[in-house]
């Protein structure tokens, strides 16, 4: 079984293994996924706990629907959203999808920019799948309480 | 051509089938991702255990530069290394920017029996961008495999998401992986001597990696997954405990399940190039064969016809023409 | 040289595939491109297997029953025993850099000449019989069965070869046809399948130390012409000696040159110089040729004949070896001598008595090429040397491909050029130095029943050279190598009319000013000396 220059070869396959391996040994301790909390005021106080559209849809397509609210807003200057079954929403971010989903509404925060979003809700999942979120651009982000 | 393309076309109908019909999530999003890699590591393993126990019985450097002699000739220190730093030089070179390839010229019969050259630089140009979008593209792809995302493969991400279309970063290396992959399948098809030289095992892989790039971009951009629950899975493999969250879309499973017959294709193919480059003597080795003495492990003796043979046939007539001798003859007659 | 069509027939090349796929197009063996096969006599002489008289062109070859375990088995072992088979084997992604880099590709059109479909030829084999995949799979893995219309493939076409390398410089992995060639010609030599035109060289050289067969006696004799030569051209006599044992240094050289021209006038070129420089060399009669036409037949065969230099070295008791102008024969010394029949323990690392330069580089081989030799000599100041007498030369260089892509040797050889010639113009980039050309007749392959093939594989060389003269007015192709010196003059009569072919050396002794010569009114060659060239003047 002996290698001819297996020195070499031996290291160069222990570096490249090294590096493939890396996900499995750095996940080692990794911390578990982390589910978004719904847990808000706002959230406890829907009848019917519903997002503008079913969860699924919302999961995976929400920065589409973002999108496009804000060229309907932005260049259309329409404001109203129909969504799939029929109810009305404002297009907003900051009234509509934060209202519910900040543990303290944004409108009573006194917001600073050029802070780390503390949108905890976004944040659990945009920082877990390594996302940074476009919103904070142009909105002001919001700092919650933890 | 027609072979690959139906093979590939017959892997994405399975996992359409597998997942959609069958309900076979598990198998195609935990079994196989293991098979796959378990497949990966032993059979490159396997594949360059087997090359490092053929030994490298002669020096045979292919040297592309001026060689250390006098030392008032410059030398070429990496076209023609002596030094360990020379060679591996020469190999990063070769790895890294795909030097010979860049040399690449075209010959061509022009009018008046004249034989012109001209640089072809696309093909090296083609192949230096795909392999080094698809590094990225493999790197970009630690932030499902890592938990916490380590900060460089933040830095990449948006360095390669330097475009916006919409709110989200546009990969210009996806784009960069689909027009190169589909230059080198479209060079192969059209230039009647790549045709002829090409095996269907050139074009399996071509389309797979055109597969694994387009299920991957139309996830990306068009038919959107749930990607908390990919990573939920991901990490789930490289934890060893694996999850299966609901809500992933069926593309999401093609595009893994293309991915894993790359790999567990890998060390069966030609793309074990990757570990070849490092290994070809005729690039890994100094040209010092005449200052060092390169040994080969099987030396064996060889029959050899000796001086004392050489003389006994012509002694004689070698004396008769003044040329000394070891045994005289004359003395001996 | 046997009927050739004219240039402008020859280079109605379609470089267009055919139709039909290559592993079902199969080998026609037309006159002109295939060489005679190797006598019974010529196998026998070094004990290889299976003599007999047959002939390419006939059904039955002739083959061992065993033939097909034979040759499976040689490739098992030979995959073993070289990475480099293994390797190349297993990694070619088939991009085609390599097929219009082949000289016999841009020659012949013939796509079985391109460096990747020649390599297949023998990984279709491998693919079969020793991967899983290509036994499954078959054709569609790339593989496929050995039969005896392989073996027919094989031999022409990697009798069509010249292990010239250059494929390989532009290969991004460095896969090098030459190996390739040298295992498959080994495969085919299993079965008896070689060419006379290495295995007859082969022979001789095994028994006479020279593959022209020349006998002691005759060699002494034909170096002595030389001799007298340079007598009535100098009016200085030489006394070289033969197999003198305590001589410092033992010259090797390609035995080419002491038998035909213009091989003969560098000949004259080395006895005038070792002469002036007053050099304690010896010649050897039993070591009498540097080239190893055994490396065109299998590694061992070369091992066998190269075995020569090191005894005779340790039997004279020299210290160090020169060299002559040779291509295969360096790379033989460069890159194997020293592994095969090394180490050289018993000789000392070369120093030029002249300069006192030592050969560092050539340290454990203890072997040094003569242009380096003599490089080093012109930057001492060591040589006085007239380049007038050269004015007649409009002069460009040769980069024979084993000193060029096995060694490197670029700069020395075109540094005595610039100091013993007026009028020196190189070829363009890309086909000198490590790009350089093939003469078409490397390898084992310099045989006149195969000059249609020659012309087709020299045509890129003669090509620049045309370059150069239509540019320049280049007349003289100098070169470093004794296949050259055969192989260049006939294609330069084809392609390039007007254009001389000459040694390094031969340069080099029409330049050299010798202490006590004559003034000399022609050239080595008899040609008179250009008006205003030469002593007349000085």
């Amino acid at each position: 079984m002996a290698m001819y220059n297996g020195r070499s070869i031996v290291t160069g396959l222990v570096l490249f293994f090294a590096l493939l391996t890396f996900p499995f040994w750095y996940g080692l301790g990794a911390a578990p996924a982390p589910e978004p909390d719904l847990n808000t005021p706002a959230i406890q106080k829907l009848v019917e706990k519903k997002c503008v559209e079913n969860r699924e849809f919302m999961r995976a397509n929400h920065m589409e629907l973002l999108k496009e609210w804000r060229n309907a807003v932005v260049r259309t200057g329409n404001r109203v959203y129909i969504a799939g079954d029929g109810k009305k929403y404002e297009m907003s971010l900051q009234n509509t999808c934060l209202d519910c989903h900040a543990n303290i509404p944004p409108k009573q925060v006194k917001t600073t920019s050029n802070q780390l979003s503390q949108v905890q809700f976004c944040n659990s999942c945009h920082s877990y799948v390594g996302v940074k979120p476009d919103c904070w651009t142009c909105h002001i982000q919001p700092k919650e309480g933890r | 051509m027609q072979f690959a393309g139906l093979v590939v076309v017959g892997i994405i109908m399975l996992v359409f089938l597998g997942v959609q019909g069958l309900k076979l999530q598990f198998f195609f999003g935990v079994i196989i991702p293991y098979l796959a890699l378990v497949v990966f590591c032993l059979g490159l393993i396997g594949r360059v255990v087997k090359w490092g126990r053929s030994p490298v019985p002669f020096s045979i450097p292919t040297v592309h530069g001026q060689q250390k002699s006098l030392p008032w000739i410059k030398a070429s220190a990496i076209d023609s290394p002596v030094t360990t730093a020379g060679v591996v030089a020469r190999l990063a070179l070769e790895v890294l920017f795909f030097r010979s390839l860049f040399k690449n010229v075209k010959a061509e019969l022009g009018e008046g029996r004249r034989l012109t050259f001209t640089w072809e630089k696309w093909l090296w140009l083609a192949g230096l961008l795909f392999h080094w979008s698809f590094l990225v593209v493999i790197f970009r792809h630690l932030r499902f495999f890592t938990e916490p995302v380590p900060a460089v493969v933040h830095s990449l991400g948006s360095l390669d998401g330097f475009f916006q279309v919409g709110l989200q970063a546009f990969f210009i290396t996806d784009l960069i992986i689909l027009a190169t992959v589909l230059y080198l399948l479209l060079r192969r098809v059209c230039i009647p001597q790549m045709r002829y030289i090409s095996l269907p095992a050139d074009y399996f892989p071509l389309f797979v990696i055109f597969g694994i790039a387009l299920s991957g971009i139309s996830m990306r951009y068009f038919f959107k997954v749930d990607i908390a629950a990919v990573k939920k899975l991901a990490m789930g493999l490289v934890t060893f405990k694996p999850v299966l969250p609901e809500g992933i879309g069926v593309i999401f499973y093609i595009h893994l399940f293309l991915v894993c017959v790359l790999f567990a294709y890998f060390p069966f193919s030609k793309l074990m190039h990757m570990a070849g480059i490092f290994m070809a003597p005729t690039r890994n080795l100094a040209n010092d064969s005449r200052a060092r003495r390169h040994v080969n492990p099987w030396n064996y003796p060889v029959k050899v016809h000796t001086y004392a043979d050489y003389e006994a046939e012509f002694g004689r007539k070698m004396e008769e023409a003044g040329l000394p001798v070891e045994n005289s003859q004359a003395k001996v007659s | 040289m046997a009927s050739v069509p004219k240039p402008d027939q020859l280079l109605k090349i379609d470089h267009r595939p055919p139709q039909t796929g290559w592993m079902d197009t199969p080998v026609v063996f037309k006159k002109g491109t295939y060489s005679h096969a190797a006598k019974a006599k010529n196998l026998e002489a070094v004990d290889l297997p299976n003599p007999r008289d047959w002939s390419p062109d006939q059904q039955d070859w002739k083959l061992p029953e065993n033939w097909k375990e034979i040759v499976l088995e040689g490739l098992r072992e030979r995959l073993s025993r070289y990475r480099s088979l293994q390797i190349f084997m297993d990694i070619c992604v088939r991009c085609g850099a390599c097929a219009d880099k082949c000289h016999f590709f841009i020659g012949s059109g013939d796509p079985k000449n391109m460096p990747v479909l020649r390599a297949e030829l023998l990984r279709s084999v491998y693919r079969k019989d020793f991967t899983t995949a290509g036994k499954i799979l078959g054709k569609f893995a790339g593989a496929r069965e050995l039969t005896t219309d392989v073996i027919k493939e094989w031999f022409y076409y990697f009798f069509q070869c010249t292990e010239c390398r250059r494929c390989s410089v532009f290969c991004p992995y460095g896969i090098d046809t030459a190996e390739i060639t040298i295992i498959v010609r080994e495969l085919l030599n299993l079965l008896g399948c070689n060419i006379d035109w290495i295995a007859g060289p082969v022979a001789n050289c095994y028994r006479t130390g020279n593959h022209l067969g020349i006998q002691p006696h005759t060699f002494k004799d034909m170096v002595e012409f030389c001799v007298e030569d340079i007598e009535k051209l100098t009016g200085v006599k030489i006394e070289p000696t033969f197999n003198r044992k305590g001589a410092e240094i033992l010259f090797v050289t390609p035995s080419g040159d002491v038998f035909a021209d213009p091989g003969t006038y560098t000949l004259m070129g080395y006895l005038m110089l070792f002469h002036e420089l007053g050099l304690d060399y010896t010649w050897s009669t039993y070591a009498s040729d540097g080239g190893n036409f055994g490396f065109f037949h299998s590694m061992e065969m070369a091992k066998r004949l190269n075995y020569k230099i090191y005894a005779e070295a340790k039997r004279l008791g020299v210290k160090w070896i020169l060299g002559g102008e040779c291509g295969h024969m360096w790379r033989v010394i460069h890159q194997y001598m020293d592994t095969m029949n090394g180490p050289a323990d018993f000789l000392e690392v070369p120093v030029s008595p002249i300069t006192g330069t030592r050969f560092d580089h050539a340290g454990s081989t203890k072997m040094v090429h003569i242009a380096e030799f003599t490089a080093d000599l012109i930057r001492h100041n060591k040589l006085k040397l007239d380049a007038r007498r050269n004015d007649h030369f409009k002069v460009t260089f040769h980069d024979s491909c084993n000193p060029a892509r096995s060694m490197g040797l670029f700069e020395e050889p075109r540094y005595v050029l610039r100091n013993v010639c007026n009028h020196f113009y190189d070829m363009p980039e890309g086909t000198i130095r490590e790009q350089t050309f093939c003469c078409g007749s490397g390898g084992g392959l310099n045989s006149d029943e195969f000059s249609e093939m020659r012309m087709r594989g020299g045509f890129p060389r003669a090509n620049a050279v045309r370059y150069v003269r239509e540019k320049y007015g280049v007349n003289t192709l100098a070169c470093i190598c004794a296949v050259d010196r055969a192989a260049l003059p006939p294609l330069m009569q084809y392609w390039v009319p007007g254009v001389e072919v000459a040694g390094l050396h031969e340069l080099v002794g029409n330049a050299l000013i010798m202490s006590g010569e004559v003034p000399r009114t022609s050239d080595l060659r008899g040609n008179p000396l250009a008006e205003g060239d030469g002593d007349g003047d000085v």
